[in-house]
C-alpha cells in the first residue's frame, strides 16, 4: 500500500456506482475507465456525448481588491505572455504561465469574471502556480483555492443539445465563452470548452451538488461515462498538449507551438509588448524560428510509438533528431499517434523518420496536429 | 488440460506442445488491445524470455515464454484483429504454439483452480 493518501473526489461514489477501475492520479483517486473501455469510451465521446469528471483539476479565484480589477489584468500579464487586459468579461483564455527561462510552468484556462478571475489549472502544478500567483498577484488580489468545487466535463457533439435542456441557455454559449447558471438552487459555473477536440462544457459546482448533477446528465441515453485513458486518447488524437509530458518547464510557448497564445498586444510590435517571463528567448524564437518544434508523428505501421521513444533521421539511428512526448492509439484515427518534438530542420510534412522502440527502428511520417479535425463551437449557429 | 503461470498465461499441453494465452484475467487489466507483437515461428525461447508484446490502449506489456521450447506457430489472427485477446483471451486468442524443451516442467503450474485462487491474492 501507498502511503500517499488518496483523495477521492466528490464524484467518488458515483464512479463506484458504476464500475469505475480506479487509479490514483495526481494524489486523486480517479477511473481510467469504465466497464465499456478506453477504445469504446473514446468513439462515444465524438460520436454522443460523454461525463468526464475532471474534479482533481485545481480551481483558483482572483478577487482584485477595491479598485484593482485593470491591476490585476496587467498583474497577470506579468506571469503569462497572453493579453489579459483585452479579455472581455465572460471570456476566457488559454495561457502559459512562463518561467523566466521562458519555460512553461503550467497551462492555464483563465477567465475573466465580472468580479476577478476563475481559473482552472493542472492538479500536479496547483502548488506551483499558486505560489507563482502569490509572488506576482498578492498585494493586488485576494487568492483562493476552491477546494470544495467539483469540475464536470460533458463533451461530444450532443453535449450542447442536453445541456440546454438541462441547464436551460447554457447552449447558447460561444467557444470559451462561460457564465453563472443556476440549477437546482446551485450556482454553476459553465464554460464552452473542453479537451477532446469535440464541442462540449466544462461545469464547475459545488462539490455537494455534484452527483446530482453528473446522474441527471446520465439520465440521457446519449451520454455515457468516460475515464481519463479515453480523456488522454482524446486529447492526443485533438493534438492538445498534457503538462509533464508535452511541455514542461524546459519547452516554451514557440517549440511548443502554443505561440498563438501570445496575442498580437503581447508581440514585440504590439501595445504591451514582452514584461512577461522569459520574453528574451521566446521573443527571439519568435523572430528566428525554435531549434526543435512540436509535430505530430504518424506510425507508419501498427505499433504504438510511445512517450519516451527517441527519433531518428535513418534506419541506422545515428542521428537523434527528437523524442516522443506523447504516444498511444488513436481509435477515431484508428491507428497509433503520436506527438514530440524533433529538430526543426528535420520537420517537414511527410518526411519519413524513425523511432527507436524496444531496440529496433519503427519507421514514421512527420506531420501536423490534430490528427482528428476539430469540432469546437467556433462560430455561432 | 489447461495449466495456469504466475504471469497470467495460460498453456494447453498435447504431448510435448503447448498452446500459449493470457488470462481473462490479464486480459482485463490490460484493457483494449491494440496490437500484439508475436515472436517468429522457430524462435528459440528460453524460460522467462521475452517473447511477445501486447501493445493495449494504456501500455505496453512483455509476455515471457512460460517454459523453454522452441516457437511451432503464431496466431496470426491477431494481426487483424488483436481484440480477439479481449473477447476470448482464453480460446481464440491465443499467442504461439511452443514446442516444449522438457514437457515436465508444466507440471508445476498451477491448475484452474490454483490459479483462480492465486488472482484473488493479486
Amino acid at each position: 500500500m501507498s502511503d500517499i493518501q488518496l483523495r477521492g473526489t466528490p464524484l467518488l461514489d458515483l464512479h463506484k456506482r458504476h464500475d469505475g477501475k480506479m487509479i490514483a492520479f495526481a494524489d486523486h483517486e480517479l477511473p481510467i475507465q469504465y466497464a465499456g473501455g478506453i477504445i469504446s469510451e473514446h468513439l462515444h465521446t465524438r460520436r454522443a456525448a460523454s461525463l468526464f469528471d475532471v474534479s482533481h483539476m485545481g480551481q483558483i479565484r482572483l478577487m482584485p481588491r477595491a479598485g484593482q480589477t485593470e491591476n490585476a489584468a496587467r498583474a497577470l500579464e506579468r506571469l503569462v505572455p497572453s493579453d489579459m487586459l483585452a479579455l472581455p468579461v465572460g471570456r476566457q483564455r488559454y495561457c502559459l504561465l512562463t518561467n523566466d527561462n521562458g519555460g512553461i510552468i503550467d497551462d492555464v484556462m483563465a477567465a475573466r469574471r465580472d468580479d476577478g478571475w476563475h481559473l482552472v489549472v493542472n492538479a500536479a502544478r496547483k502548488f506551483n502556480d499558486l505560489e507563482r500567483l502569490r509572488e506576482g498577484l498578492e498585494t493586488i488580489c485576494a487568492i483562493e483555492l476552491l477546494e470544495d468545487r467539483a469540475l464536470l466535463a460533458i463533451q461530444g457533439p450532443a453535449a450542447a443539445g442536453i445541456m440546454d435542456a438541462v441547464v436551460p441557455g447554457s447552449g447558447a454559449l460561444r467557444f470559451m465563452e462561460l457564465r453563472e447558471f443556476s440549477w437546482s438552487g446551485t450556482s454553476l459555473l459553465v464554460a464552452r470548452s473542453g479537451y477532446t477536440g469535440e464541442d462540449g462544457f466544462e461545469i464547475s459546482i459545488p462539490g455537494e451538488s455534484a452527483d446530482a448533477l453528473a446522474d441527471r446528465l446520465l439520465g440521457y441515453e446519449q451520454v455515457e461515462l468516460a475515464g481519463l485513458g479515453a480523456r488522454d486518447s482524446l486529447r492526443l488524437e485533438a493534438g492538445f498538449c498534457l503538462f509533464g509530458h508535452d511541455i514542461d518547464e524546459s519547452t516554451s510557448p514557440v517549440e511548443a507551438g502554443l505561440e498563438w497564445t501570445i496575442q498580437k498586444a503581447r508581440r514585440p510590435d504590439g501595445v504591451r509588448a514582452g514584461g512577461f517571463p522569459g520574453e528574451k528567448r521566446i521573443f527571439a524564437e519568435l523572430a528566428e524560428g525554435p531549434s526543435v518544434r512540436r509535430i505530430g508523428i504518424y506510425p507508419t505501421g501498427k505499433v504504438p510509438i510511445r512517450e519516451g521513444a527517441g527519433l531518428f533521421a535513418t534506419v541506422a539511428g545515428e542521428q537523434q533528431i527528437g523524442r516522443v512526448t506523447s504516444g498511444g492509439y488513436g481509435a477515431t484515427f484508428g491507428g497509433p499517434v503520436s506527438m514530440g518534438y524533433i529538430d526543426t530542420s528535420f520537420a517537414g510534412t511527410d518526411r519519413e523518420i524513425f523511432a527507436g522502440v524496444r531496440g529496433r527502428m519503427i519507421a514514421a511520417k512527420c506531420g501536423r496536429l490534430p490528427f482528428v479535425r476539430h469540432r469546437m463551437k467556433t462560430t455561432s449557429a | 488440460m489447461m495449466k495456469f503461470t504466475a504471469a497470467h498465461e495460460w498453456l494447453v499441453i498435447d504431448g510435448d506442445v503447448a498452446k500459449v494465452g493470457i488470462t481473462k484475467f490479464a486480459a482485463e487489466q490490460l484493457g483494449d488491445i491494440v496490437f500484439v507483437e508475436l515472436p517468429e515461428e522457430g524462435t528459440v525461447l528460453e524460460e522467462g524470455a521475452e517473447a511477445a508484446v501486447i501493445e493495449s490502449v494504456k501500455a505496453a506489456s512483455e509476455v515471457y515464454a512460460p517454459a523453454a521450447g522452441t516457437v511451432l506457430e503464431v496466431n496470426a489472427k491477431l494481426d487483424e484483429n488483436p481484440s480477439l485477446v479481449n473477447d476470448d483471451p482464453q480460446c481464440d486468442g491465443w499467442f504461439f504454439r511452443l514446442k516444449l524443451d522438457d514437457p515436465a516442467v508444466c507440471n508445476s503450474l498451477m491448475d484452474e483452480g490454483e490459479y483462480l485462487e492465486f488472482i484473488k491474492k493479486v
